[in-house]
């Protein structure tokens, strides 16, 4: 795949595990509203996730369309950063990683509107209302957990605990996003990080929580190297299409 | 849910569907306070494109009347039926009246 082919590849990857993974809660939240109000947010991820892979097959030139990209690829062929393979956990380390990767999400759809590339920025401008919004929920939710109770308190400094080291990676800038930059299309992801910082502190403050202390970064993600988790979450969401290739309803 | 001390209260949720129309009661959803009660109604009520605009209001700030005062009340309307405009010509092409 040529770079803008594989910049695309990455924007829908983040957007389908992360809805895979939000799908994950469908039938376990803990109230009906929140089960509809994760299952919303997951929709919108799957969706930007169709737009993005279409592109990213239509781009590469050779026949796959999106759902070939997302159901017959296998889990080295993933280019999602980290952050949104980490299990679900409890609600609060969902609701952590919903924190770290909405407000990353927004700042990018808002700066890849104005790419060069109309294809890219019909998705953004359309996709970044939706995160918006998938912002300001899960900032409240963090500021209802860690200015909750004590258990809420400690099971939102839990889930902030385990995401955090994969924070560094949506910031991380490669040759395919240097070239996809260099080309009008792609957005400076590290130019993002000090808004991002903003953001994150002052939900962390309102939330009277602590920032989590810095860790070595985990990275990986884009080329391929991902935790154990991705396996798993593949092997179900691509179970019926690699069963039954092809089947359609 | 097992104890239902512990249950969010109950709100009432209003749709808007689009300008010009009333708010319209469409249900209720459990939450915490007013703003997460928002967001319960947007998640729940809206996402077919239902609505422009949504209120919500605690259940408990409903005054209903007594369903024991229902004769009293609402059955002396029965027979006055010179109270309805019944005897005007409505244009064509006038919705929601």
């Amino acid at each position: 795949m040529d770079a803008l082919a594989t910049y695309a590849l990455r924007l829908g990857d983040d957007s389908l595990i992360l809805g895979q993974r939000l799908g994950e809660w469908c039938g376990h939240a803990p109230a009906l509203e929140v089960d509809l109000s994760l299952a919303n947010v997951a929709l919108d991820q799957v969706g930007q996730a169709t737009h993005f892979l279409g592109l990213a097959g239509e781009i590469e030139g050779k026949g796959r369309d999106g759902d070939a990209l997302a159901f017959r690829r296998d889990v080295m062929d993933f280019t999602n950063c980290l952050l949104v393979e980490q299990p679900n956990g409890d609600f609060a380390q969902t609701i952590a990683r919903q924190l770290l990767f909405s407000h990353y999400q927004e700042l990018l759809f808002a700066a890849l509107a104005a790419s060069k590339d109309a294809r890219f920025a019909a998705v953004a401008a359309k996709a970044v209302k939706e995160v918006t919004y998938h912002a300001t929920l899960a900032s409240d939710w963090v500021v209802r957990l860690g200015d909750g109770t004590e258990e809420s308190r400690a099971r939102m400094v839990a889930g902030l605990d385990w995401m955090w080291r994969f924070a560094d990676e949506l910031f991380a800038m490669d040759d395919v996003d240097a070239a996809a930059l260099a080309a009008g299309v792609g957005v400076d992801k590290a130019a993002l990080r000090g808004a991002w910082d903003q953001r994150v502190d002052a939900v962390l403050a309102e939330a009277t929580l602590d920032r989590p202390a810095t860790r070595r970064p985990v990275l990986g993600g884009r080329v391929g190297r991902h935790s154990e988790h991705l396996g798993h979450l593949l092997s179900e969401m691509q179970f019926l299409q690699r069963a039954y290739p092809g089947a359609t309803w | 849910m097992s104890d239902p001390s512990k249950e969010w209260p109950l709100w009432e949720v209003f749709v808007r569907g689009k300008g010009g129309l009333s708010h319209r009661h469409v249900g209720s959803v459990h939450a915490a306070d007013a703003k997460m009660a928002l967001e319960h109604a947007r998640d729940t009520y809206t996402r077919r494109m239902e609505g422009v605009s949504l209120w919500v209001l605690p259940s408990a700030q409903i005054v209903a009347s007594d369903p024991g005062d229902a004769a009293a009340l609402f059955e002396p309307a029965e027979d006055k039926v010179y109270r309805h405009p019944t005897f005007y010509k409505i244009p064509d092409g006038i919705t929601h009246i």
